[in-house]
């Protein structure tokens, strides 16, 4: 049944170790080099499958109907069969041009910080340029700014938080917009920086008092410090005091001895070890192992009215995630993203995040290769955790419709089409279930587990 | 044997900023090793942390890092990399537009003002209502109005620097002697007449001087303005190199911030001096 394989090999792209750095062996790379010739040819009946499948699936939902039905007549009759009601030929077409591209020249605006990485790196190597776009990424002040030049459409897309989009959506902080999140940005990729004075009160129940900054209050910076804060304890509206502080300016005030801690975005907390104000207590990671950060965020009216823009434009980000993923390519990104031009760092400083082998502050070198990581899948079950945060510390009220605001925002679907193209290997479902410090979450039960927790802001 | 005055005061003002140096190179020498580090440990570090350097960078460095961008002052890596030159002249150019917004509102505005009591304790409560708002409270509200952030940038210029010319037209154009007026009316000039070849040439020194203040005021808002919406300009620039903290090239757009300002500010000192008359 060779027409309901996954036509894009997954091995091919994500394996390394040849000249080109895409295949185990240099016999494979040519190998591969023989295949592209063919592949050229083959790109057409490539597509014809794709589309085969996809109608062959919505005919025979159900896995074992569909199996019965080709057990009987044979894949390729069922082909013919299915090519004599719906025109495939047609369908393919459409499928494989993806239509003509609305807008070529596009303005993506992007916050200075490792977790843009694939949104930045997908302009210096060349990801937007493979699909047909010519994308201007543009660095901008802060959170509040790149949310006001999104909703003025000088931004055709843009770097949010990933709770930016549902607070957006959901009107808290700004007038309400619909607004998408296609794809996550990087999963896990923080850490809770201390001043140098508090390297011996490694204990949370000591913090009493302490003065902390996180770049924005629609951030899982923000709720993660706080969950990080509450689980030992310390209710984060009364014991502490916590600041929304842009990030450079959160080194200078650790520097200063005006705040005693942060949860901020890389490279921030590095540059603190990097200048000896500061040291890494704790990496996001080890809070909530995989958790989304940064996101790709775009408005649902500029999806619908330039769907196939949006699609060029989702796939360069998930094509530039990918290769991201890759531990071997990180050396390289580093390289690429910290000119001026970009993230305007140091390349050492860059280089200990996105590798995970760095200084902690303290004379150790530790590693952590998952320090940063990058998955584009943007689970439902992030948003709806998301969501009993939001509500936990007040920031939304009453009852909240979790799965569908969820649904509308975080299009899974549309990710999980493009990981596909990718050569990728997406869920096949949009939730799933994780642990944050010890404590499951259940997507389904969002306010059960909102109630369980103790310290919580009354409302 | 004296020397002019000129040439002492030169003296002294070279003797004072050798001074300053002096002062800012010792403060900011650093601490020499702080910290026992291992090798591969320390590859990791920046210099603050390794060999104690200071975090505020001395004059050597910031000397350096200036003739680094003197020498190639127009370069273009892309959208977020321009050489200063380029910065510095998206800046002009914005204060230029903005400015020359608010001497086209503020002059006719404030010759009626001017010459008209009547509206001139009329417009008197909003004048002073807007014109001590700083340029960082009117940009969200432009932003999120004009939409659009470069024309936002303009219109904070203008809305900042239109009120010193217009307090300085109006009151230029009221103080004209009586006698003046009186003369021109006994001769029987005309109203239009009279404002162009009396008034004007009489209240021109004040109007020129609120001008002046004008386009300082001008100047220290486009800094702020371009740090808010980013993008291009010597504003954007020094939010730019703050967020890689970098103190030094901080430290020299404050210099050119300053030299930028103190010409365009001899520019309208120059014209004043033309328009000055003795009386």
């Amino acid at each position: 049944m060779s027409t309901f394989d996954n036509p894009f090999d997954s091995n091919r792209r994500l394996a390394g170790g040849c000249s080109c750095g895409q295949h185990l062996s240099e016999a494979e790379h040519q190998a591969a080099q023989l295949q592209i010739q063919s592949a050229i040819e083959s790109e057409q009946k490539r597509y014809e499958g794709v589309v085969a499948s996809a109608v062959m699936r919505a005919m025979f939902p159900q896995d074992v109907a569909r199996r019965a039905f080709l057990k009987s007549v044979g894949a390729a009759t069922a082909v013919a069969a299915v090519s004599q009601f719906f025109p495939l030929k047609t369908a393919t077409e459409v499928f494989a041009q993806g239509g003509p591209l609305e807008k070529k020249d596009l303005k993506v605006g992007f916050i200075p910080i490792t977790c843009a990485t694939p949104i930045i790196m997908a302009a210096p190597m060349g990801f937007y340029a493979k699909n047909g776009l010519n994308v201007e990424v543009i660095k901008t002040a802060g959170w509040a700014v790149i949310r006001d030049k999104t909703i003025n459409k000088e931004y055709d897309a843009a770097h949010m938080l990933s709770p930016m989009p549902l607070a957006i959506t959901m009107g808290a902080g700004s007038n309400p917009i619909p607004y998408t999140m296609p794809a996550v940005e990087n999963i896990n990729g923080q850490a809770i920086t201390l001043a140098m004075k508090h390297k011996d009160k490694r204990d949370p129940k000591s913090w009493k008092g302490f003065k902390f900054a996180v770049p924005f209050d629609y951030s899982m910076h923000n709720y993660l410090l706080r969950y990080y804060l509450a689980e030992h304890g310390l209710d984060p509206d009364v014991d502490v005091q916590i600041r929304a502080v842009p990030p450079p300016e959160m080194v200078a005030n650790l520097r200063a001895d005006n705040i005693d801690g942060f949860l901020g975005p890389d490279p921030m907390n590095q540059r603190a070890v990097f200048d000896g104000a500061g040291f890494i207590h704790i990496l996001t990671k080890d809070i909530w192992e995989g958790h989304p950060c940064c996101a790709f965020a775009a408005s649902k009216e500029f999806i619908t009215a330039m769907p196939n823009t949006y699609g060029a434009l989702l796939k360069s980000i998930i094509e530039a995630t990918a290769f991201a993923h890759k531990a071997e390519n990180r050396k390289q990104i580093a390289e690429a993203i910290a000119p001026a031009n970009y993230l305007n760092q140091p390349q050492i400083v860059l280089e200990q995040i996105l590798t995970g082998t760095f200084a902690d502050g303290l004379g150790n070198i530790v590693q952590q290769p998952n320090r940063v990581d990058f998955d584009p899948f943007p689970w439902q079950s992030f948003a709806i955790w998301i969501m009993t945060q939001m509500k936990r510390w007040g920031q939304i009220k009453g009852d909240i419709d979790y799965a569908g605001i969820a649904a509308q925002v975080y299009l899974a679907t549309d990710a999980a089409k493009l990981m596909k193209e990718a050569g990728l290997t997406p869920p096949t479902t949009t939730t799933k279930s994780f642990s944050v410090m010890g404590k499951t979450f259940d997507p389904a039960k969002p306010e059960e587990y909102l109630n369980s927790f103790k310290i919580r802001k009354a409302s | 044997m004296t020397f002019s005055l000129r040439f002492r005061a030169a003296v002294v003002s070279l003797v004072l900023f050798a001074a300053f140096l002096g002062v800012w190179h010792l403060a900011t020498r650093g601490t020499g090793a702080v910290a026992n580090m291992t090798p591969e440990y320390a590859k990791l570090m920046g210099l603050t942390a390794t060999a104690g350097k200071s975090a505020m960078p001395g004059p050597l460095d910031v000397g350096a890092k200036l003739w680094e961008h003197l020498r190639q002052p127009f370069y273009d890596n892309g959208p977020n990399d321009k050489g200063l030159g380029i910065q510095l002249g998206y800046s002009i150019a914005r204060v230029g537009l903005g400015y020359f917004l608010a001497v086209l509102v503020a002059i006719p505005l404030g010759f009626l003002i001017g010459m008209s009591p009547l509206i001139s304790k009329a417009l008197d409560p909003f004048i002073q209502v807007l014109k001590p708002i700083s340029p960082l409270a009117w940009m969200p509200l432009a932003l999120y109005t004009i939409k659009d952030s470069s024309i936002s940038a303009i219109f904070v210029i203008f809305i900042c620097s239109v009120w010193p010319m217009l307090l300085n037209t109006a009151f230029g154009v009221a103080a004209v002697r009586k006698e003046w007026i009186n003369v021109a009316r006994t001769l029987e000039v005309g109203t239009v007449r009279r404002a162009f070849t009396v008034i004007l040439p009489a209240a021109a020194p004040t109007i020129l001087t609120g001008m002046r203040i004008s386009i300082g005021i001008a100047w220290l808002v486009i800094v702020a303005a371009e740090m808010l919406v980013g993008g291009t300009g010597i504003g954007y620039f020094v939010w730019n190199e703050w967020n890689n903290l970098s103190i030094t090239n901080v430290i020299i757009a404050i210099l050119l911030i300053g030299i930028v300002g103190m010409l365009l500010d001899q520019i309208l000192a120059r014209f004043t001096r033309m328009v000055t008359f003795p009386e």
